[in-house]
C-alpha cells in the first residue's frame, strides 16, 4: 500500500489561479464545513471560543507580498495551500501502517481513517504542509480532493467538484484530470504557464499554480496623454460643441411606429 | 522541529539499549558466556529494558497507540515500518542470547552466533531509527550523510557507558571497557562536531520565492498568516530554537560528552564513577536528541515566512 | 494489499432545503443540507441570480453562526445597573407587555420620544413602514454611518446609485475602475465578475489606499490618498473635457447638460433652471435659435452657451457652467499630483486609457430600440468604461460630491446603461432623485397617529426639511435639518449622543435592532457607553428605556433593559424585497425569500414577527383590523404575502395573482411562499433584450417599469449632472425663500451644496493640525468578515483573531517603528494601542486595520481572554461622533454636510512606538460579565 501503484493515467488535482485569487477564504471555510462532517469528520477545533483558538484546516491561503525587481511597490498575491497530491509522495512511502496511499484510478492521495496510527510522520515528510494532525481524532487529516464529493452519486452533477472548487467566487480554482493533455485544466496550465511548488524536491506535484499575469501600470506601460494643442481648450470645447446634433442617428420616429408588440411586460 | 519528549526519550533510551545489546553481543563473541549469572541477566535487564521504555514511550506520541501493531506492514518502503519491524524482530535473538550467555540455559556454542546476530540486529534498529530521519528529504539537518553514523555512535557509546557501570556495579569493570568507551566517546564528539559543521555550512538553497513559485515576479515576504493563532504546521514543524541558545546546548553537549570520558578514565582508579560516566553521557544524550529536533528547520517553514530552508 | 474501499458516494445528509444567506448583506442563495434536522452543511445555489452556485468564506461558515455560543435564549430585562450583565429571564408575553406599556406611553403622549433605529436589518420594507404606523420620525437604518453618500448622490444624479442598485456590464465592460471597495456589497457577484474580466483581459484599475483584496489582483493600482478620490477623478474630467473626449450626443439627449439654467447673481431664481410656464425646463433650440422645452423630440439642443431668453433673462447651458470649472488649471493632473499622492503622468495615462477605450472601442449591440422621445435606434451603443464605488468614497466628509464627480465622469464618457457601462438594476432607474419626501415636520407627529408619509425620502428643497420655523431639528439624529438637509438614510450614529444631550429634545425609548452601538458601530465608543448609563439628578437613566432585539450577546445586550431575542437567519421567515435593497440583477428584477430551514431550540422569536405583535398590541392600524385582531396573525410570513403597499404591489414582486401567474403586480397569493420554495426560494425575470440597456430613456423599460410599479410614470430619467435641488439650499443659505437657514448654518449650506460637482478637503483634516496628525487612518472589511458577527463564529475567528494597525515599510522606518513593534495611535479625540505590521501595498501617509475585529473582554459568547479582546483594537475609539467646536461653539456631526453620512474615513493620527511593549492592546475595557440570568 504504502509501496506507491503504478502511475495513474488519470491525475485528478487542481489547478489554482494566482492571478485571480483574492484571498477571500471561501474555498478554506467550504472546505472545513464539507470534510468536517465529510471523509474527513471530524476537522477538530481546539478552545474554538477561548484565546489562541487553532483547528484542523485541509485548505490554508496565505498572504505574500512580492517585490518585482526594480520597483518600489509590492504587490500581494493571495496563495491558496493544500495537498497537492504528488506523484512520488514520500508522505505515502514513509507511512508504516499503509493508511496513507495514493490511489491507483485517479491519483488522489488519501489517509485511511481506520488504520492511521497518527505518528505524524507523513506530515514530516511532506514539503507542503499539507497535513494537519487532528488531536480529538488520533489520526492525520489531509485533502481528500473530496473524493466523497467527485463521484457522489447522491449530489447533482454540477456539485461534484471538490468543495473549494464550486464555492471559489472568482473562478479561481480549477479541477480536472491533468494525466489529460486536452482537460480544460491541462491547457490552462499550457496556455498560462502554470508550475509545481518546489519541483527539486523530486514529489512531482499534479496541482499546478498559476502565475499572477504582468500588471499593466506605470511600470510597463508607455506614457500616454490626450492631445492638449496650444490656444484656448475652451474655445476648442465650444467648436466641438457646436458641431453636435442631438438627433442625427435616429433614423425613424417610433411614434409612427407599432412598438406594442416589444413590451413583453 | 517540535521536539517531542516521548521521541527524545525513545531515541536516546532505546539508542543507548541497542548500543548495550550490541556490546553485549561482541562481549559474548569474545569471551563467551557471562561470568555470573547475576551480571549477565542484569546486563540484559538493563539492556532489554532501556529499548523497551524506549520503544513504549515512542507509541506515547502516537494517536492510535493500540494500532501500532500496524506499523510492522509497511516495512518495503517506510523506515518507521522497517524500523518497527526490526526492533521487534531483535527480541528473538536478544532473549535467545540473554539465556544463553548468562547461563540460564546451559548452551555456550551459540554464545558467539547469537551475540553476533544481537549486535547485528541491534545496529540495524538503530540505523534503521536513523534512517527515518536521514531519509526526510523535507528537513535539511537530517537529509545529511552524517545522521546515520551520529545516531550509531551515539547508540555504541551511550551503551558501552552503560556496560562499563554495570561491570563497576558487579566488580567486573574492566580496562578494555574505558578505552572502547572513550574510543566511541572520541568518535561520537568527533562526528558530532562534523554534522553541526556540516548542517552550520550547507547551503539554505530552498527559499521562499522556490516554495511560492513566486520568484518568477520578484522578491516575496510574508504578509498575512493563514490563521492568526498558531496551527498544527506551526507547532509541529516551525519550532525553531535561538541560534544563540543551540550554541549554548551544543557547547553543553559536548562538555557533558567529555565529562563522561573524564569520569570513565577516572573509573579505573574507582570503578563506580563509570556509573557517573554512563548518567552524563545519557544526560549529554537527551541535550543532543533535544538539539537534533530543535535545530531542524522542515521546508514548509517557508510557506509561513522563513526565508530560507 | 489492496487499497481500501472508500465510500464514494456517502449520503451525509437527509433532506436539503433553499434559502437566502444572511452572512452579509450580499444576500446569495444557498442550499442548507440537513440530517436529523441538523445543519451539516452549507453551499452555494446554482440557480440563484445572485451567486449562481458560489459561495463566499462567510457563507460557508453559516453553520457556525447558526450553533453559535452567543446566541440569546430567552427575553430578558435587566435587573442590576446598565453594563453590570444582570438580567432576569421572563417569559415572551411579559417582555411584550413590557414593551407595549413602554411603547403605548410614548405614543398617547408624544410618539417621537421613540427612536427606533435598526442596523443589518434586511426587512426595512416592514421596519420604516412599522415606524411610520407608530407615528415616530425617528427612524432608520444604519445606512447614514454606512453608505449614503453613494445612495444620495447617484439618485440624486442618474436614479441609480452604487452600492448593489447597480453593476458593471461585467459581460462588455472592458475598462473597469474601482473605486475604495473592500469586500463588502454584492461580495459574490463582483469577485466572479473580477474572475471574469481576469481572464478576458480587461483591464481592472483600484483607486483604493490600500492594496489588498480586489485591489490585489488589479492590473493598475493608484495608491490615493484618502479622501482625495474627487481631485483625481475632477482631474480626469479636466483631461477628457480638454480633449473633447466626451460623448457629446449622450450628453445632449440624455442628461441635463443643455438646459439653461438663470444666470442672476443674487436674485432668488440664481442657478436654478430656466422653466416655461408648465414648469419644464428649457434648452436652446440651434435650429430656431429659440428657446425651447427640454425634452422636445425636434429640438437641436445647444450644448454651450450663454443666451438671453424672450424676457430678458440670462442663460446659460449647465455644460457650460461644468466646463468652465473643470476647465481651470486648478483641475489639471498638475495641480491636484501631489495631494492626491498620484503622479500626473498616471492621471494623464489614465484619462488617455478611458478615452480610447470609450472612443475607440465602442460595442454596438445588434439591438434596436426606442428612446423616450420616440426616436428608433437600429443599435444599442455602448462605451465599454466602467466603474464602482463603495465607503472608501462614502465615508468622507466629502463623500457626497465625490461620488456625484465620478458619476459626472461616467456620464460626460456616455456609459450609464449602455452596453460596457454602468448598468441600472431594477427597480433603478428611479427618479432623480425619488419622489419620497420624508415625513416628520411639525405637526405631523401627533399622538395615536401614524406619520402621513415614510419618515425616510429625497428632500429637493428646503421647504422638505424637517425642521420647525426656527430651524430646530425635528428628527433625534438631526437628519434633515439643516446640519444634514440630505440625509436620506437618516444618522444613526448621532442618536446616543444627542438624546443623551437632549438636542434637540429628549426621548423616552430607544428601540434598537441588530446594531451594536455601544461598540464597533459607534463612533467614540468611551463616550457611547458614558451616555448610555448617563444618569439624571433622579437617578434614572436619560435615555430611561432601551428595547434591544438581536440574535446574539453583543456589546449592546449589556446596556439594554429589555431584550427581546430574535432568531438566527436559518430559523426564520425573511423577504429580500424590491422595497427595501433589492437583490435584483441588471438583466431584471429579482427578489427572495429566507424560510425557516431548522426549528428554533431557544426561547425566541423572529424579530420581524414579534414587532407586528408588538405593532398589534399598541394598536398600529396598520396591524390591527377594527376588531383589535391581528391582522397578521401568521406573523412575518402572512405579512410578506399580504400586505400590499399599493393595489397589487407587495413585499414580494413574484408569483403573485391568482396560480402565482402574475409577476410585479398581482394580487395577494396565498401560495406565493411555497412557489418560492419550489422556485429555489428566489424569483427573477430576465428583461427582454431591447430594454436591457439605456432603461432611464428606453420607451419600452419605462412603460413596463411603471406597470411594475417601479416607476410612478413612465418618464424618462434625464441625469441630472447639474444638481438644481442643491442649488435651492444655497439660495436659502442666501437668503431667499421661505425656509431659510439660521445664520449660523448659512457659511456651510453656500459652501457645500454646489450644484456642480467639486472637492473639498475632509473635515477632521482641516480642522486639527497636520503636524501633530500627519497621517490618515482608515479601516477595512475583511472578507471572511461581517462587522461584528464573524468574531464570534469558532472558524471566522480562527481566520481572523485578532488584527494589526499596517502601515507602510517607507512610513515605519522613518517613525522608527518595526514589524510586529506595539504603537500608540492618536487622534484629536483619543489613543488606542496596537500590533504594527508592515507592508508595502498602502499609501505611505495611512495606517489602517480591518474592521470590527476587536470585541469587549466577555461579549459574543468569548471566554475572557480571548484574543479581540486582548490584541484586538478598534479605531472606533479615535472617531468622534461631533467634530471639533466651530462658529460660536456649535458641533456639528462628523458627517457629510449634505447627506449627513458618518465621515469615518476622516480620521487623522499620528502613530508612536509605545512606551509600553507589553503584548496588549488599548483602551482594555472592564470585562462585561456574562449575562447573568436569574429565573
Amino acid at each position: 500500500m504504502t509501496s506507491l501503484p503504478p502511475p495513474s493515467a488519470k491525475k485528478l488535482g487542481l489547478v489554482i489561479d494566482l492571478d485571480t485569487c483574492v484571498g477571500c477564504q471561501a474555498c478554506v471555510t467550504s472546505c472545513k464545513e464539507w470534510n468536517t462532517q465529510g471523509y474527513s469528520e471530524p476537522l477538530t477545533d481546539t478552545t474554538p471560543y477561548g484565546a489562541d483558538a487553532s483547528g484542523v484546516w485541509l485548505n490554508r491561503v496565505h498572504g505574500y507580498e512580492v517585490k518585482e525587481q526594480g520597483q518600489d511597490q509590492s504587490r500581494i498575491v493571495h496563495f491558496p495551500r493544500s495537498c497537492l497530491h504528488c506523484e512520488t509522495p514520500a508522505c505515502v512511502t514513509v507511512c508504516p501502517t499503509g493508511a496513507s496511499y495514493k490511489r491507483a484510478e485517479d491519483g488522489i492521495v488519501l489517509v485511511n481513517p481506520e488504520t492511521c496510527i497518527g505518528c505524524k510522520l507523513c506530515s514530516w515528510a511532506c514539503p507542503y504542509g499539507a497535513r494537519e494532525y487532528d488531536v480529538s481524532h488520533g489520526v492525520m487529516k489531509k485533502c481528500t480532493l473530496c473524493v466523497d464529493r467527485i463521484y457522489n452519486e447522491n449530489l447533482e452533477v454540477e456539485d461534484r467538484q471538490p468543495a473549494c472548487v464550486k464555492a471559489c467566487p472568482t473562478g479561481a480554482r480549477h479541477f480536472g484530470d491533468l494525466g489529460d493533455a486536452d482537460s480544460k485544466v491541462s491547457q490552462l496550465v499550457a496556455e498560462r504557464g502554470g508550475y509545481d511548488l518546489l519541483p527539486e524536491m523530486g514529489y512531482k506535484p499534479v496541482n499546478k499554480y498559476l502565475p499572477p499575469r504582468a500588471r499593466r501600470d506605470a511600470t510597463n506601460q508607455k506614457a500616454e496623454a490626450l492631445p492638449k494643442p496650444d490656444g484656448s481648450a475652451f474655445d476648442r470645447l465650444f467648436v466641438w460643441a457646436d458641431k453636435l446634433l442631438s438627433g442625427k442617428q435616429a433614423t425613424v420616429r417610433a411614434s409612427d411606429l407599432d412598438h406594442s408588440s416589444k413590451l413583453e411586460g | 522541529m517540535h521536539p517531542a519528549y516521548s521521541v527524545i526519550l525513545f531515541t536516546t533510551s532505546s539508542g543507548a539499549g541497542y548500543g548495550l545489546l550490541a556490546l553485549l553481543g561482541l562481549v559474548g563473541v569474545n569471551h563467551g558466556q557471562a561470568s555470573s549469572l547475576w551480571f549477565g541477566v542484569t546486563a540484559m535487564l538493563v539492556a532489554l529494558g532501556l529499548v523497551t521504555i524506549g520503544l513504549l514511550s515512542s507509541t506515547f506520541h502516537l494517536g492510535h497507540p493500540e494500532r501500532a501493531w500496524r506499523a510492522f506492514s509497511q516495512w518495503r518502503s517506510s523506515w518507521l515500518s522497517r524500523e518497527g519491524v526490526a526492533a521487534v524482530a531483535t527480541y528473538v535473538p536478544a532473549l535467545l542470547f540473554g539465556l544463553v550467555w548468562s547461563g540460564l540455559i546451559e548452551a555456550p556454542s551459540w554464545v558467539a552466533p547469537l551475540g553476533i546476530f544481537t549486535a547485528v540486529m541491534a545496529m540495524v534498529t538503530v540505523c534503521c531509527t536513523a534512517k527515518i530521519y536521514s531519509t526526510l528529504t523535507t528537513i535539511r539537518a537530517w537529509n545529511n550523510r552524517l545522521t546515520v553514523p551520529v545516531y550509531a555512535a551515539f547508540s555504541l557509546a551511550t551503551g558501552a557507558l552503560m556496560l562499563a557501570a554495570i561491570s563497576s556495579l558487579f566488580g567486573r569493570f574492566q580496562l578494555f571497557q574505558v578505552i572502547i568507551g572513550v574510543m566511541l566517546l572520541v568518535i561520537l564528539i568527533a562526528l558530532k562536531l562534523a554534522y553541526w559543521r556540516a548542517i552550520d555550512t550547507n547551503p539554505r538553497n530552498h527559499t521562499m520565492e522556490d516554495a511560492t513559485g513566486l520568484g518568477r515576479i520578484g522578491r516575496v515576504s510574508q504578509w498575512e498568516v493563514p490563521h492568526t493563532s498558531e496551527n498544527y504546521i506551526q507547532k509541529e514543524m516551525g519550532y525553531v530554537v535561538a541560534r544563540r541558545h543551540a550554541a549554548k546546548l551544543r557547547r553543553l553537549v559536548i562538555l557533558l560528552l567529555l565529562l563522561a570520558a573524564l569520569a570513565l578514565l577516572a573509573a579505573i582508579l574507582a570503578p563506580a564513577i563509570a556509573i557517573l560516566a554512563a548518567l552524563l553521557a545519557a544526560a549529554a544524550g537527551v541535550f543532543e536528541r533535544w538539539l537534533f529536533f530543535a535545530e531542524a528547520q522542515h521546508v514548509v517553514t517557508l510557506f509561513y515566512g522563513a526565508k530560507a530552508a | 494489499m489492496t487499497e481500501p474501499a472508500v465510500d464514494t458516494s456517502p449520503k451525509t445528509w437527509d433532506e436539503i432545503k433553499t434559502t437566502t444567506c444572511y452572512m452579509c448583506a450580499c444576500r446569495c442563495g444557498i442550499k442548507v443540507y440537513l440530517k436529523n434536522g441538523t445543519v451539516k452543511y452549507i453551499d452555494g445555489n446554482p440557480n440563484h441570480p445572485v451567486n449562481k452556485g458560489i459561495i463566499c468564506g462567510k457563507g460557508a461558515a453559516g453553520i457556525k453562526q447558526h450553533y453559535s455560543p452567543a446566541r440569546l435564549s430567552k427575553p430578558l430585562v435587566r435587573v442590576g445597573e446598565r453594563g453590570s450583565g444582570e438580567f432576569r429571564e421572563i417569559e415572551w408575553e411579559e417582555a411584550l407587555r413590557t414593551a407595549t406599556m413602554w411603547l403605548s406611553e410614548v405614543r398617547n403622549t408624544d410618539p417621537k420620544k421613540l427612536a427606533f433605529f435598526t442596523g443589518r436589518d434586511q426587512s426595512q420594507g416592514l421596519t420604516g413602514w412599522w415606524a411610520a404606523q407608530f407615528g415616530t420620525p425617528n427612524y432608520a437604518a444604519h445606512g447614514g454611518f454606512c453608505s449614503v453618500n453613494m445612495a444620495a448622490a447617484g439618485l440624486y444624479t442618474f436614479g441609480g446609485s452604487f452600492w448593489e442598485f447597480g453593476e458593471p456590464d461585467w459581460k462588455h465592460t472592458k475598462y473597469f475602475m474601482l473605486f475604495g471597495v473592500a469586500e463588502d456589497h454584492a461580495s459574490n457577484p463582483i469577485k466572479k465578475a473580477l474572475g471574469k474580466l481576469k481572464a478576458k483581459g480587461a483591464k481592472i484599475i483600484s483607486i483604493n489606499p490600500i492594496r489588498t483584496g480586489y485591489s490585489a489582483i488589479a492590473d493598475e493600482w493608484i495608491g490615493i490618498r484618502p479622501g482625495t478620490d474627487g481631485l483625481f477623478v475632477g482631474a480626469l474630467i479636466h483631461e477628457l473635457i480638454s480633449a473633447q473626449k466626451i460623448d457629446g450626443e449622450y450628453l445632449l439627449r440624455y442628461t441635463n447638460s443643455p438646459w439653461l439654467i438663470v444666470e442672476n447673481p443674487g436674485g432668488a431664481d440664481d442657478g436654478l433652471f430656466a422653466r416655461n410656464a408648465q414648469g419644464s425646463a428649457l434648452i436652446w433650440d440651434g435650429h430656431s435659435g429659440t428657446p425651447m422645452p427640454a425634452l422636445s423630440p425636434d429640438a437641436e439642443p445647444k450644448l454651450m452657451g450663454r443666451y438671453k431668453l424672450p424676457d430678458g433673462r440670462r442663460v446659460v447651458t449647465s455644460f457650460q457652467l461644468i466646463a468652465e470649472r473643470f476647465l481651470t488649471p486648478e483641475w489639471a493632473p498638475e495641480a491636484v499630483s501631489e495631494r492626491c499622492g498620484v503622479p500626473v503622468e498616471t492621471i494623464k495615462r489614465i484619462a488617455a486609457e478611458l478615452a480610447r477605450t470609450a472612443f475607440e472601442e465602442q460595442i454596438e449591440l445588434d439591438v434596436p430600440w426606442t428612446d423616450h422621445l420616440g426616436r428608433y435606434h437600429e443599435k444599442m451603443l455602448g462605451r465599454p468604461v466602467s466603474m464602482h464605488a463603495m465607503r472608501g468614497i462614502s465615508a468622507h466628509a466629502n463623500g457626497f460630491q465625490t461620488c456625484r464627480t465620478i458619476h459626472m465622469l461616467q456620464i460626460l464618457l456616455g456609459t450609464i446603461d449602455v452596453p460596457g457601462g454602468f448598468r441600472y438594476k431594477p427597480p433603478f432607474p428611479k427618479p432623480p432623485p425619488p419622489g419620497v419626501k420624508p415625513a416628520g415636520k411639525p405637526g405631523q407627529v401627533k399622538p395615536n397617529t401614524p406619520l402621513p408619509g415614510p419618515p425616510l425620502g429625497f428632500v429637493t428643497s428646503p421647504e422638505d426639511l424637517l425642521v420647525d420655523a426656527e430651524g430646530t431639528p425635528q428628527r433625534i439624529d438631526k437628519a434633515y435639518s439643516w446640519d444634514a438637509p440630505l440625509a436620506a438614510h437618516g444618522m444613526m450614529h448621532m442618536v446616543i449622543t444627542n438624546a443623551a444631550k437632549k438636542d434637540p429634545y429628549s426621548i423616552e425609548v430607544l428601540f434598537m435592532y441588530m446594531a451594536n452601538m455601544s461598540w464597533n458601530s459607534a463612533m467614540n465608543v468611551p463616550d457611547t457607553i458614558k451616555y448610555l448609563t448617563q444618569k439624571e439628578p433622579d437617578g434614572s437613566y436619560t435615555i430611561p428605556k432601551i428595547i434591544y432585539s438581536d440574535a446574539y450577546s453583543s456589546e449592546m445586550v449589556h446596556y439594554a433593559d429589555l431584550i427581546l431575542p430574535d432568531t438566527t437567519y436559518l430559523e426564520r421567515w425573511d423577504c429580500i424585497s424590491m422595497l427595501d435593497r433589492p437583490i435584483s440583477e441588471a438583466d431584471g428584477p429579482a427578489d427572495s425569500i429566507r424560510q425557516p430551514v431548522v426549528e428554533p431550540d431557544r426561547d425566541v422569536r423572529p424579530f420581524q414577527t414579534m414587532l407586528l405583535d408588538l405593532g398589534n398590541r399598541l394598536g398600529l392600524p396598520g396591524m390591527t383590523r377594527t376588531d383589535g385582531s391581528p391582522r397578521y396573525p401568521g406573523g412575518y410570513a402572512d405579512y410578506i404575502v399580504n400586505h400590499e403597499r399599493a393595489p397589487g404591489i407587495g413585499p414580494l414582486a413574484g408569483f403573485r395573482g391568482p396560480n402565482g401567474k402574475a409577476q410585479g403586480r398581482g394580487a395577494p397569493n396565498p401560495e406565493q411562499l411555497q412557489h418560492y420554495i419550489d422556485n429555489g426560494c428566489h424569483w427573477y425575470y430576465e428583461l427582454p433584450d431591447h430594454m436591457k440597456y439605456y432603461r432611464h430613456v428606453n420607451w419600452a423599460y419605462l412603460d413596463w417599469a411603471t406597470f411594475f410599479g417601479f416607476m410612478g410614470k413612465p418618464e424618462p430619467v434625464i441625469h441630472q449632472l447639474y444638481c438644481e435641488p442643491l442649488q435651492k439650499f444655497r439660495l436659502a443659505a442666501q437668503g431667499h425663500g421661505k425656509i431659510i437657514p439660521p445664520t449660523e448654518h448659512r457659511k456651510r449650506i453656500q459652501d457645500h451644496f454646489d450644484p456642480i460637482p467639486f472637492w473639498y478637503p475632509p473635515f477632521e483634516g482641516e480642522m486639527v493640525s497636520g503636524e501633530e496628525f500627519p497621517m490618515h487612518a482608515v479601516t477595512q472589511r475583511p472578507m471572511a468578515m461581517y462587522h461584528s458577527w464573524g468574531s464570534q463564529n469558532s472558524w471566522l475567528r480562527q481566520i481572523l483573531g485578532r488584527n494589526w494597525l499596517y502601515m507602510a515599510r517607507e512610513m515605519a522606518a522613518k517613525l522608527r517603528i518595526a514589524d510586529g513593534d506595539w504603537v500608540t495611535v492618536t487622534s484629536h479625540h483619543g489613543q488606542i494601542k496596537g500590533q504594527a505590521k508592515l507592508m508595502d501595498g498602502v499609501n505611505p501617509e495611512t495606517v489602517w486595520t480591518w474592521n470590527a475585529i476587536g470585541k469587549r473582554s466577555g461579549t459574543w459568547g468569548l471566554q475572557a481572554g480571548a484574543d479581540e479582546a486582548k490584541k484586538g483594537f478598534l479605531l472606533n475609539h479615535l472617531i468622534s461622533e461631533l467634530l471639533p467646536e466651530r462658529e460660536g461653539g456649535y458641533r456639528y456631526s462628523n458627517s457629510d454636510p449634505v447627506t449627513g453620512q458618518a465621515a469615518w474615513y476622516d480620521l487623522r493620527v499620528r502613530v508612536e512606538k509605545a512606551a509600553d511593549q507589553s503584548a496588549v492592546s488599548e483602551p482594555q475595557f472592564a470585562t462585561l460579565k456574562k449575562l447573568r440570568r436569574a429565573k
